[in-house]
């Protein structure tokens, strides 16, 4: 008796989640577009996990846009909506989901990494859901034809040249090149392979979650390479740079713009000092209005990666709604046609969604401190 | 890469694999030794050498106040002050993992054995009032006041559920296992004070090379690692072997229900077995902690899996296997993820798993830590 009990429960309770999952697909159809109340846009990215950092600075970035927005306009309240996604390219979908059915949600400051994007930026095409990336630098994500694909910095066809350039330029014979097999990592340090030519030694890639780099790093060493490309995040490039210090390793190390990160300085400890970064991204205090207003913001705290691209972003947004527009269409075509200086460069997109200029800079870690002195490359 | 490389480097792999292979052996043996004694493939294992971890980290960062870095390089001790910190580090990580997997076992399978008593039942509800009550507000204060509120008439009820000395289909403790698995994990990522970003244990062992092999730098941390690796397996041998517990471990392992009948107490020789695991799982903890300076939530998670897979290849429920296992496996991986390129480690332990389950489907040295001498 008791057992077909607790069948009959739990036959009752799956029928009544049915019905849920069955009403709420209803209700996103309908809803797609409309909203109740204040206008939303959205952060769509890592706030937590192994890069989770780098979305951390890029929200900053967006949360100050809007507080200024909101203060400047009493009648046009923008709200920010976090997705996070922990960069992860199988959660992402899901959350992309949840962004398009909430109707209030007329913009995306991300999605933060190249994975993702790949993973989510066909639905937000198809839903018609205009984003602008602060930070998201696989060159493919431009090449499908998104017409809601917008990007707020150079991508890696211009940062890989860029690298390669630096490398040369310090006189290096002997590169290793590795990569995390991620779509950033991987795709740029493929990038910076064939730009290399002779001077390549290919180390393949690594598993950025295993703990021990050694059978990568024992090659490296015993190619007798004099630098050391990693194409990856920060976490993994903090353990790569201190396990070939270890190992005797005295090669000079190149990182991309997914290292620019206090958290690399974490896992490196000593080792991080004097590591070369790459980023399409502009120095942190470039622009010194915008450095006065966020430190104002955040308790004095300065601005790091990202959190000027992010700023940019928010503000075409910004832009499009105090001009009237409010729905995702007109957004995204006012995007199209948007030619306005930012903080870190002049914000004018092409046809794909590459914003003009090309710049990459050269920073490097200096006393346990992000140092952005070595300037423009080229 | 190419084959000339390998050649060139095939010391330094041998070295660094055998290092990354001990600490396989030493968590493979808590697998093995409660596959042995239960047959039961304890999933939370991984999570027992990641509780390992942090007690190393907090007792060197809270108790013995090793800062990460002075005045920008690592804190390096010496002499008899780095000895005693190692001795005490290593204690405190197989303390913490003998803890754990002590508990794990108390509260989770043996009241799914039937034999399930009030301290099961109290924290099993606890951890019941707990979860529940995040239904009605996630806030961990609010939980933590109202699971304890609640701890006393659900585990009056488990009690009784427990009271019908029923046990529980194998699948339930595979289930368990998985579940347990990621309870640990996730409570450590989420309230775990870096949450789920990386940890850095503070180093103190300078990473000198201490002698050269074939050519090859042979660092310190390396030579500890193994070294350790091999005295605490010896031990484990030794009190399988020789002493009056171990002995029961052996019988119980071969019949239980025999054991029991003669006399044996077959819970306490659980709690024991359970125990030797996870003392066996700290000091994997402490000496990966020495090489790696790292520790978060899942690092257990991948590890736990490669230790899983060196037990079944040196054969499951084999003391003796899960150290040739674990040897194997670091060196295989090493040696291919340095011919085909790292991003194929973990498709070749595996393909060299299939390839000897293949020939010797009990693993290299067959299964049973009953039958098979110890």
């Amino acid at each position: 008796m008791k057992k077909s009990r607790v069948w009959r429960a739990s036959a009752l309770i799956v029928g009544l989640s049915l019905v849920g999952v069955a009403c709420g697909g209803s209700d996103d159809a309908s809803s797609a577009e409309s909203c109740d109340g204040a206008l939303k846009i959205a952060f769509f990215g890592a706030l937590t996990g192994d890069a989770g950092n780098l979305g951390q600075n890029i929200k900053k970035g967006l949360d100050l846009a809007v507080a200024e927005h909101n203060a400047a306009n009493a009648d046009s309240q923008i709200t920010v909506e976090a997705y996070d996604s922990q960069g992860d390219p199988d959660q992402a979908p899901a959350l992309a989901d949840k962004a398009i059915a909430d109707g209030c949600v007329k913009g995306i400051v991300g999605p933060a990494f190249s994975g993702e994007s790949n993973a989510v930026n066909g639905k937000f095409q198809e839903a018609g859901l205009p984003l602008v990336t602060p930070s998201a630098t696989n060159p493919d994500l431009a090449k499908n034809g998104w017409t809601v694909f917008h990007r707020a910095l150079a991508g890696d066809d211009k940062q890989g040249p860029g690298i390669v350039a630096k490398i040369t330029a310090d006189g290096k014979t002997k590169v290793g090149v590795v990569d995390d097999n991620s779509e950033y990592g991987k795709g740029l340090a493929d990038i910076v392979r064939s730009g290399l030519g002779d001077k390549l030694v290919d180390l393949k890639s690594l598993d950025a979650e295993s703990s021990d780099y050694s059978a990568v790093i024992t090659q490296a060493k015993s190619a007798g390479v004099d630098a050391v490309f990693f194409g990856g995040y920060y976490a993994a490039a903090g353990k790569l740079a201190k396990q070939m210090q270890d190992s005797g390793v005295t090669a000079q190390t190149y990182f991309p713009d997914g290292v620019l990160d206090k958290g690399f300085i974490e896992a490196g400890g000593p080792a991080a000092e004097g590591a070369i970064i790459t980023c399409t991204c502009a120095p942190f205090d470039s622009n010194a209005a915008f450095l006065k207003s966020f430190r104002d913001q955040f308790n004095g705290e300065d601005p790091a990666t990202y959190a000027a691209e992010a700023y940019d972003a928010a503000n075409a947004f910004l832009d499009a709604i105090k001009d009237g527009k409010t729905t995702r269409g007109d957004i995204n075509s006012f995007l199209d046609s948007y030619d306005k200086a930012g903080v870190t460069k002049q914000l004018k997109w092409d046809e794909a969604g590459e914003v003009a200029g090309s710049a990459v800079y050269a920073y490097t870690i200096k006393d346990g401190k992000i140092d952005g002195t070595l300037g423009l490359i080229e | 890469m190419s084959d000339w490389l390998i050649v060139q480097t095939f010391w330094d792999l041998t070295v660094t694999g055998l290092a990354l292979g001990s600490i396989y052996s030493l968590v493979a043996l808590g697998y093995t030794l409660v596959y042995g004694v239960l047959r039961l493939i304890n999933f939370a294992h991984s999570e027992i050498f990641m509780v390992g971890t942090f007690g190393s980290l907090i007792t060197a960062t809270q108790l013995l106040n090793i800062p990460l870095l002075e005045d920008g390089a690592y804190p390096y001790r010496t002499g008899l002050t780095l000895v005693f910190f190692l001795v005490v580090l290593l204690f405190a990580a197989m303390l913490m993992s003998g803890i754990g997997a002590v508990a794990l076992e108390r509260v989770a399978y043996r009241s799914l054995r039937g034999n399930g008593d009030i301290v099961g039942a109290v924290v099993l509800a606890f951890l019941t009032g707990f979860v529940a009550t995040m239904i009605i507000r996630d806030e961990t204060q609010f939980n933590f006041i109202a699971g304890a509120i609640l701890t006393a008439p659900i585990a009056w009820f488990y009690l009784r559920l427990f009271g019908r000395g029923k046990k529980a289909p194998r699948l339930a403790f595979l289930i368990t296992a998985i579940g347990a698995s990621t309870a640990i994990a996730e409570a450590v990522g989420i309230w775990g004070h870096k949450g789920r970003e990386q940890y850095q244990t503070p180093r103190i062992l300078e990473k000198t090379t201490l002698f050269n092999l074939f050519g090859t730098e042979v660092r310190v941390d390396y030579v500890v690692v193994i070294v350790g690796a091999l005295l605490m397996m010896i031990s484990l041998a030794l009190f399988v072997n020789r002493t009056k517990l171990g002995r029961g471990v052996r019988a119980v392992a071969q019949d239980a229900e025999t054991a029991r009948i003669l006399g044996v107490n077959v819970d306490l020789i659980i709690l024991v077995t359970f125990a030797l695991g996870g003392v066996m799982a700290g000091g994997a903890a402490m000496l990966f902690t020495l090489v790696y300076d790292q520790s978060r939530f899942n690092i257990g998670f991948i590890l736990g899996v490669k230790s899983f897979t060196a037990a079944v290849l040196g054969g499951i429920g084999n003391v003796k296997g899960a150290l040739l296992g674990g040897f194997v496996l670091g060196l295989v991986e090493n040696y291919g993820s340095a011919i085909f390129g790292g991003q194929w480690k973990d498709v070749i332990a595996f393909v060299v798993l299939l390839v000897v389950l293949m020939f010797r489907p009990n693993g290299i040295l067959g299964e049973s830590l009953g039958r098979a001498r110890v």
